[in-house]
C-alpha cells in the first residue's frame, strides 16, 4: 500500500461576509487512507469539502490533486480531478431510477442504459454493495439512496470520495455495512476522506484524524494513538465532561394518554397508525426512528396541528385533576383548557420562531394575545429576553437582534428558554440539538433533566442513538408511523433500538406487498 | 470509466459576489440617496441629449413643471403636487399591510375604483336627498365597504382554495373597470361623460380644495406606521407573511388573518377611490385612478413597507413624473417619456439594493508569496 498524497489544502481561507469559515487550513489526505474531518458544527468542515468539490472557491490559498496544482471552479472541475462528494442532503431525481440518477449528467453522448447497468453491477459487486438499478428512488430507504449517491461518484471514476456526515440518517446496523464498503474501497487505494462529528465512528473507521476549530486547523493526530477524550480536547479547546446525569425517576404520574392514534398526510398516505402509549410527569420518554417514521405527526398531533382520523390524546390535568381530550382542538383551544403544553419544534426557524423578527418579538409569539389592549406590551418579553440571553449564555449583539443572525445554538438556546419560560406540564423537544456544538447539547440536555426533576413530562425525539440511551428513562421506537416497541432506557442497548427501527421497515414491506 | 476529461483551466475566477449582512443603516441610506441623486442626473442628462437644452434649463424645466412660479408667492403647482402625493401614497399604504403577509395585492387600481364608483352612486343617486354633511358620512362608509369587498373576493379564495392572488387581484381590476364603463355609459348619455355633481364634495378647508385629501391621507400614515409596528393585528400579519407554518404553531388563524388584513387593505384603497371621485374630480371614468394602483406596488416596495420612507418615495416619483411631463411639454417629446424617465430612476434604485446585499470579492493572491 504505497502512501501518496492525493490531495493537499495549503492555506485555505474562505470568509461568507464577517464570518470566517476557513482559515489558513493545511490538509493532506493519501491514497488508500481514511481521514476523518472531525469538528463541530460550524467549525467549517463542510465549507472545506465544498472547496474541494467545486461548490465554493477559495478566497486565499491553493488545491493540489496528485501534487499538481489544481483550480477547481464546478463540481464538473472537481470530477475531472477524481474528486466526489457525496452530500449529506442526497440530490436525486425521485420518479427516475438508481441507474438513471447514475448517468444523469454525463455528457459524452455515449448514452446506453444498459451498458450502464451492467457497468453498475459491476462497481456494486466489487465492493460489496446491494442495490438494483432498475429501482426507482423514490421506492428506497434512506441508506438505498446514499448507496445510489456513492456509486453515482465511483462510476464518474471518482478516486478521492468525501462523504458528509454520511451516517446521520442511517441505523447501527446500517452504519455497521457502510463502514466496511468503505474499508474496502480505500484497500482498493482510493482516498476516503468523512466529515462527522461522532467520535466513536473517527475511532472505529478511520486511520488519521485532522480535527477543526471555529475554522481552524487545530492538528491531525494518527487514530491508533488518540483517545476520545484527546479528539474531544481538540476539538472544543478544553477538557470537559461528557456525561449525562440521569437521575432516578421519582413518582411518575400519567399525563398525557395517548390512545390508537391515527394520521393521514395530504397525500393519502397513512403517516401514523394506531400509536398508543402514556407518557407520565417526571419522565422522559424518548422516540426513536428513522427519520420520517411520523416522529413530527406525533408531536404535532398533540400540539393541535394535525387532524386525526382515529383515536384520542387525553391529557390529565394536574391542577384540577380532571381529563381532557386534545383531539380536534387548535392550539388555542388546548391553551384556553389550561394545558400548560411546550413544543420546541423540529424546524426551528421555520416553525418554532420567525428568523426576520429580533429576540423580545420571538418571545412574544406565545403571549402577545395576553390583554385586552389591541397594542402589544413589549415589555415583559423584553425583560424575558434579557432574561434568557443571561441565563442561557445566548450569544448576541442584543436583544433586538433578528434571530436569524444567530448561530444554530443560539437560535435553540432563544427557542427552548422561551417554551420552558412558559413553565410547561408537558415539554415536547424535536431533534433539540441538531446542528448543536457539544457545549450547546449538554446545556439542552441539563435543561431536559431540570425540567424532569421538576415534575415535567418531556418527550424527547432524538436521532442520536447514544444520547437517547443515556439521557431517556423510557425510548419509545416508532417505524413508519407504528409503535415497534417500547424499552427501559436503563438497560437497552444501541443495536436493540437499531433492530426495533428496522424490523418495522420489513413488516411495513410485507403489508405493502399484500395490497 | 467513462468520465469526460474537461481541460484543467489555470483560469482563476477575478471575483466573485458574497451576500452581506453587516452594512450599516447609515451607509445603505446613503448608497439609496446616492442613487437617486445620479439616475435623476442621468434622466436630466438624456432630456438634454434629446432637447438640445442644457442641463441646468432641463432641471429648470422640471422645476418649473412642479412647483411652478412658486417664488412669486403662486402656491397652485405646489398644492397640485401635495395632492398628488396624497393620492399615490394613499394606495401605497393600502397595499402595505397585505404586502406585509406576503399576498401580492396587484388590484389596488379596481379597488380604488371601486370605492369611487360607491361614492358616485351616492352623490348622485343621494345628492339633494340627505343632508351634505350626511352624505359625506354615507359616501366614506359606502367607499370602505366597496373597496373591501373588492379585496375580500381574492381573500377568501386565497385563505379557502388557495388560488393565485396575483393574477385574481389583477382580473378584479378588469370587472371594475368595465362596471365603470357600463356605468358612464348609462349615466352619460350618448356622450360618456358624468358631468361633475355638486352634491357631497368634500368640504373645502380655507380656500384650498386639496388640504382635505392632504390632511386624511397624512393622519392614515400615522395611523397605518402604528397599526403595523405596535398593534397586535400588525404582529399577527408579520408572523403570517414571514411564516406560515409558525403562524399555526403559535395558534394564529391564518384564514382570518388574511380574509382581516386584505379588508383593510380594500378599504383603504376604497378610501383613495372616494378622495379621488368625492374629493376632487365630483366625476367618474375609467381612468380615474390611471394607473396608480400600480405606482402604488413599487412605492411600497421601495419604502419596505415602512409609511414614513413611503412618504419620501412617493414625493420623489411624483417630483419626476410631473417634471418630466413639462420637459417633454415644453420641448415636444412624446407623453411616454415622462413614465421612461419613472422607470430609469426605480430601476436604479431596485439595483442599488444588490449593492447593498451583496458584496464583491477579489482574490488576494499576492498574500502567499508575502507570507
Amino acid at each position: 500500500m504505497s502512501k501518496q498524497p492525493a490531495i493537499e489544502l495549503r492555506n485555505i481561507t474562505k470568509t461568507f461576509g464577517k464570518v470566517v469559515a476557513n482559515k489558513n487550513v493545511n490538509l493532506t489526505a493519501y491514497h488508500g487512507e481514511i481521514l476523518s474531518i472531525l469538528g463541530e458544527n460550524g467549525s467549517g468542515k463542510t465549507t472545506l469539502m465544498n472547496m474541494i468539490s467545486g461548490i465554493y472557491f477559495p478566497d486565499e490559498g491553493s488545491i493540489h490533486v496528485n501534487g499538481e496544482e489544481a483550480v477547481i471552479t464546478s463540481p464538473k472541475d472537481a470530477f475531472a480531478y477524481k474528486i466526489g462528494m457525496i452530500h449529506q442532503h442526497f440530490k436525486l431525481v425521485d420518479v427516475f431510477s438508481a441507474a438513471e440518477n447514475i448517468i444523469l449528467g454525463i455528457d459524452d453522448g455515449k448514452y446506453n442504459l444498459k451498458k450502464s447497468t451492467e457497468e453498475i453491477r459491476k462497481i456494486s459487486e466489487q465492493y460489496g454493495f446491494e442495490l438494483q438499478p432498475e429501482k426507482k428512488i423514490y421506492t428506497m430507504s434512506v441508506s438505498e439512496k446514499q448507496t445510489v449517491e456513492i456509486i453515482k461518484v465511483l462510476y464518474r471514476g471518482a478516486d478521492i470520495l468525501i462523504l458528509d456526515e454520511p451516517t446521520a440518517v442511517l441505523t447501527p446496523q446500517e452504519t455497521t455495512k457502510l463502514f466496511e464498503i468503505l474499508r474496502r474501497m480505500r484497500d482498493d487505494g482510493k482516498c476516503i476522506i468523512i466529515i462527522t462529528h461522532k467520535l466513536h465512528e473517527v475511532l472505529s473507521l478511520s486511520d488519521r484524524v485532522s480535527v477543526l476549530r471555529k475554522g481552524e486547523y487545530v492538528g491531525t493526530v494518527n487514530t491508533a494513538e488518540t483517545s476520545e477524550s484527546e479528539l474531544t480536547e481538540m476539538m472544543v479547546g478544553k477538557k470537559i465532561e461528557l456525561n449525562i446525569n440521569r437521575t432516578d425517576v421519582n413518582d411518575p404520574k400519567d399525563r398525557l394518554i395517548v390512545k390508537n392514534i391515527s394520521c393521514i398526510n395530504r397525500q393519502g398516505a397513512v403517516v401514523l397508525d394506531d400509536i398508543s402509549f402514556t407518557a407520565k410527569g417526571g419522565e422522559i420518554l424518548g422516540i426513536a426512528g428513522i427519520a420520517g417514521s411520523g416522529q413530527r405527526e406525533l408531536l404535532e398531533s398533540i400540539a393541535g396541528l394535525q387532524h386525526l382520523t382515529e383515536g384520542e390524546i387525553l391529557y390529565h390535568n394536574p391542577k384540577t385533576d380532571s381529563i381532557d381530550n386534545l383531539r380536534d382542538k387548535t392550539p388555542v383551544q388546548i391553551r384556553e383548557l389550561g394545558v400548560r403544553l411546550s413544543f420546541v419544534p423540529e424546524d426551528r426557524l421555520g416553525m418554532g420562531l420567525v428568523g426576520n423578527m429580533d429576540i423580545v418579538d420571538n418571545m412574544m409569539l406565545r403571549s402577545y394575545t395576553k390583554g385586552k389592549s389591541i397594542f402589544l406590551q413589549r415589555k415583559a418579553p423584553k425583560d424575558l429576553a434579557n432574561k434568557i440571553i443571561e441565563d442561557l449564555e445566548v450569544v448576541t449583539p442584543g436583544a433586538s437582534t433578528p434571530v436569524r443572525r444567530l448561530s444554530g445554538g443560539n437560535v435553540q438556546k432563544v427557542l427552548v428558554g422561551r417554551e420552558i419560560a412558559a413553565s410547561p406540564k408537558v415539554l415536547m423537544v424535536a431533534y433539540p440539538v441538531r446542528g448543536l456544538d457539544i457545549n450547546s447539547s449538554y446545556l439542552i440536555y441539563n435543561l431536559l433533566n431540570e425540567q424532569k426533576e421538576k415534575g415535567v413530562c418531556v418527550i424527547f425525539v432524538g436521532e442520536d442513538l447514544d444520547v437517547l440511551v443515556e439521557l431517556c428513562d423510557r425510548i419509545m421506537v416508532i417505524g413508519s408511523g407504528r409503535i415497534t416497541g417500547i424499552v427501559d432506557g436503563r438497560t437497552t442497548t444501541k443495536e436493540e433500538i437499531g433492530l426495533l427501527m428496522t424490523k418495522s421497515k420489513e413488516e411495513t414491506k410485507e403489508s405493502s406487498d399484500d395490497n | 470509466m467513462t468520465t469526460k476529461q474537461t481541460v484543467k483551466s489555470h483560469r482563476e475566477p477575478l471575483f466573485h459576489v458574497a451576500k452581506r449582512d453587516d452594512m450599516a443603516w447609515w451607509q445603505a441610506w446613503l448608497i439609496r440617496a446616492v442613487t437617486i441623486i445620479l439616475s435623476v442626473v442621468a434622466v436630466g442628462v438624456i432630456s438634454m441629449m434629446l432637447t438640445e437644452k442644457s442641463l441646468f434649463e432641463t432641471f429648470e424645466i422640471m422645476y418649473r413643471g412642479v412647483f411652478g412660479r412658486i417664488e412669486t408667492g403662486s402656491t397652485v403647482m405646489l398644492w397640485k403636487y401635495l395632492q398628488e402625493i396624497a393620492i399615490l401614497l394613499c394606495l401605497a399604504l393600502a397595499l402595505t399591510p397585505a404586502f406585509k403577509m406576503k399576498f401580492w395585492n396587484c388590484g389596488a387600481e379596481g379597488q380604488a375604483l371601486m370605492g369611487g364608483f360607491a361614492a358616485m352612486i351616492c352623490m348622485i343617486e343621494l345628492g339633494g336627498k340627505v343632508p351634505d354633511g350626511a352624505l359625506i358620512a354615507i359616501i366614506a362608509v359606502a367607499s370602505m365597504l366597496t373597496g373591501a369587498l373588492w379585496g375580500l373576493v381574492p381573500a377568501v379564495f386565497k385563505a379557502y382554495f388557495n388560488t393565485n392572488e396575483t393574477l385574481f387581484t389583477l382580473m378584479m381590476n378588469y370587472i371594475a373597470t368595465q362596471i365603470i364603463a357600463y356605468y358612464v355609459y348609462i349615466k352619460g348619455g350618448g356622450s360618456n361623460i358624468i358631468q361633475p355633481v355638486t352634491h357631497g364634495n368634500l368640504p373645502v378647508i380655507g380656500t384650498n380644495r386639496y388640504l382635505v385629501n392632504i390632511l386624511i391621507v397624512a393622519v392614515l400614515t400615522v395611523i397605518m406606521f402604528v397599526y403595523l409596528k405596535y398593534s397586535k393585528h400588525g404582529y399577527e400579519i408579520n408572523v403570517v407573511g414571514e411564516s406560515q407554518n409558525t403562524a399555526r404553531y403559535i395558534g394564529i388563524n391564518v384564514k382570518k388573518v388574511i380574509i382581516r388584513t386584505m379588508i383593510i387593505s380594500g378599504a383603504v384603497c376604497g378610501i383613495a377611490g372616494m378622495l379621488l371621485v368625492a374629493g376632487t374630480d365630483h366625476t367618474i371614468n375609467t381612468k380615474t385612478v390611471g394607473g396608480q394602483g400600480f405606482t402604488a406596488i413599487m412605492i411600497s416596495w421601495l419604502g419596505q413597507f415602512n409609511p414614513f420612507i413611503m412618504v419620501i418615495m412617493t414625493a420623489i416619483v411624483i417630483f419626476l413624473r410631473l417634471g418630466t411631463a413639462k420637459v417633454a411639454d415644453t420641448c415636444l417629446l412624446n407623453a411616454s417619456f415622462a413614465d421612461i424617465a419613472v422607470g430609469i430612476v426605480i430601476l436604479c434604485v431596485v439595483g442599488c439594493e444588490f449593492f447593498i446585499r451583496y458584496t464583491f470579492k477579489f482574490r488576494h493572491k499576492k498574500k502567499e508569496e508575502t507570507v
